[in-house]
């Protein structure tokens, strides 16, 4: 799952206005680009850091979820968050292979992710501290992604616009899935409810600024949406998901933290109180409760996993010397 | 309650390995492997399931799959002890999938024959899942034994670490002599021929403990099962009678 303003992007193009405006044409016209068509570099740079960001997110994401794989309380529950978590794991080798054709590495996205240089979705770099947190995430940073995603689909890229056809459908069974939790807990007994009310508590907020800063000082968007990367705006997505999620909440029983939240008949949708940004560029910037964890356990895994990439590799170049080699000795 | 006792100890098999490879999930050495060890463990947890299921209905108790997963100690679980070994490296896990896979596949072919309806219906799903198991890790471990150098002894530390386990694939559980199920004896030398195979192309050389290890089937289990068991079913021993 992914749902943040892209965070870092240079847009800047430096191409000729005739090939700019013959591009845009192409962009107003909804025509999809392909991997071999022109485009501006900026385009390039832009998609290439959205759809890695969005990418990194998927794998990193895998890990506050996995958290809970061992412990799931029941088997059914356990086999769903495996499911879950694949699915995630899915979504990142889709992701890696729509940035590839943009002419990037896998290695090379890894290898920024590693050091630092990448961003992911900051919304996991809070931690997940009961079951209910599972159902949680399902409901809200899910349920965000999709927000954001949907438009995604209608993205003028064409290998990222398909590439989200399919992730949407998997997001929305996981946005079904962690409400399914979430409400079993509230209808359960008074710890499980206590339980889903505190998860809740601490998601609500980071899952709102997932949507990223607001539009007055959102300096990647107007680009982005000009060349139809973007479709909404950071504050359209985030009252929509707003919009929506307030009654699914009521429906629960539970209380969403925040006093200031209230519907507004003149706009037609809630007003919510004011977001703490300074938490937000703070956990964007890297010193997010769980950050440095994140980072260690992926890099764990990939220098641990080293030695069975170079096995791989190889194994293949021992065979292909040996399908070579085989034709002569027959001679 | 043969039937009972027999159908414990296979669901605690799969239910103990799949929670082993779910460890992974996540911390693979590479994405295309963070995307296959969940589904062999889904598979694996899958089966687990209809069995925990099917033995509560002949217990005929009222025990569900969680009763029997979630509420039994280390020393009332039945599993094989090479099961619950610890994952290691990728090595030891690819090697311990294998060599439950190389059973688990002759076994369940064997129970599409069964009189037993259920035993069958479970042995139909089951056996195509193991046959993908074996392909999946013995190319592994073909790749890891003709791999490097470190990873053909990774890879050669494994198989001795495991030997000591292997003989009580084969030993009789509560399921001797019903008809339901298969006799283990007998599957040995599929077995011992589907690892030669793979083995071969590997360039490693099978080893046989003299002091080989069991009593995993009477509950007696290696000290990390406990902890694994701890972890598992901590939450729901946290809330009694709630429901998830």
């Amino acid at each position: 799952m992914y749902s943040q303003g892209l965070i870092g992007a240079d847009g800047r193009s430096d191409e000729t206005p005739e090939f700019l405006a013959a591009f845009q044409a192409r962009v107003d016209a909804e025509e999809k680009i392909e991997p071999n068509d022109d485009m501006p570099e900026g385009y390039r740079r832009t998609l290439v850091r959205q759809i890695g960001q969005h990418a990194h997110s998927e794998i990193v994401g895998m890990l506050p979820e996995g958290n809970w794989i061992t412990r799931a309380p029941s088997l059914r529950r356990k086999a769903a968050l495996l499911a879950k978590v694949q699915d995630e794991g899915g979504h990142g080798l889709y992701l890696y292979s729509a940035a590839e054709t943009l002419g990037v590495t896998r290695e090379q996205m890894t290898e920024e992710l590693l050091d630092g240089r990448a961003k992911y979705s900051s919304i996991f770099n809070y931690p997940t501290l009961s079951w209910a947190d599972i159902g949680t995430i399902g409901w809200l940073v899910d349920g965000a992604a999709i927000m954001n995603q949907i438009p995604l689909c209608r993205c003028s890229y064409g290998p990222y616009a398909r590439a989200m056809i399919r992730v949407c459908k998997e997001e929305s069974f996981h946005q079904r899935q962690g409400y399914e939790i979430v409400m079993k807990l509230a209808q359960g007994t008074p710890e499980q409810k206590a339980m889903a009310q505190d998860a809740l508590n601490r998601w609500w907020w980071p899952s709102i600024m997932m949507f990223g800063p607001h539009d007055a000082d959102s300096q990647h968007s107007d680009q982005s949406m000009a060349w139809k990367i973007k479709r909404f705006t950071n504050d359209e997505l985030r009252q929509k998901f707003i919009d929506a999620t307030v009654p699914q909440a009521e429906y629960l029983g539970l209380t969403l933290p925040d006093p200031d939240l209230k519907w507004n008949e003149e706009k037609g949708g809630y007003d919510h109180g004011p977001i703490n940004w300074d938490e937000f560029w703070s956990v964007v910037k890297g010193h997010g409760p769980m950050a440095r964890d994140r980072i260690k356990a992926r890099r764990k895994a990939w220098d641990d996993g080293a030695w069975v990439r170079e096995a791989a590799l190889a194994h293949a170049e021992k065979r292909k010397v040996r399908r070579e080699a085989a034709p002569l000795a027959a001679e | 309650m043969a039937l009972f006792d027999a159908l414990l100890e296979l669901a605690d098999d799969h239910l103990v390995l799949g929670h082993r490879v779910s460890e992974w999930c996540g911390h693979a050495p590479m994405l295309e492997e963070d995307l296959a060890m969940p589904n062999m463990a889904l598979d694996v947890i899958g089966t687990a399931r209809n069995l925990y299921d099917y033995a509560g209905k002949v217990e005929g108790k009222g025990r569900d799959e969680d009763d029997l997963a979630y509420l039994r100690g280390e020393r009332e679980y039945r599993n094989l002890l090479l099961v619950e070994r610890p994952n290691e490296d990728f090595a030891h896990t690819m090697l311990r999938q294998l060599y439950f896979a190389a059973f688990m596949h002759p076994y369940w072919t064997a129970a599409l024959e069964s009189p037993d309806e259920t035993v069958r219906g479970i042995a139909g799903k089951a056996v195509k899942e193991m046959a993908y198991h074996i392909r999946h890790t013995g190319e592994w471990v073909i790749r890891l034994g003709d791999g490097t150098e470190e990873s053909a002894r990774r890879m050669r530390d494994a198989v001795t670490a495991l030997a000591i386990y292997v003989d009580e694939l084969f030993e009789e559980g509560a399921g001797e002599g019903l008809d339901a199920l298969p006799d283990r004896a007998a599957l040995r030398p599929e077995w011992e021929a589907t690892i030669k195979r793979i083995f071969d192309e590997a360039g490693l050389e099978q080893v046989t403990s003299p002091f080989p290890q069991s009593g995993g089937r009477d509950g007696r289990h290696g000290e990390g099962l406990g902890h694994m068991l701890a972890e598992m079913q901590s939450v729901h021993r946290a809330h009694p009678g709630a429901t998830w």
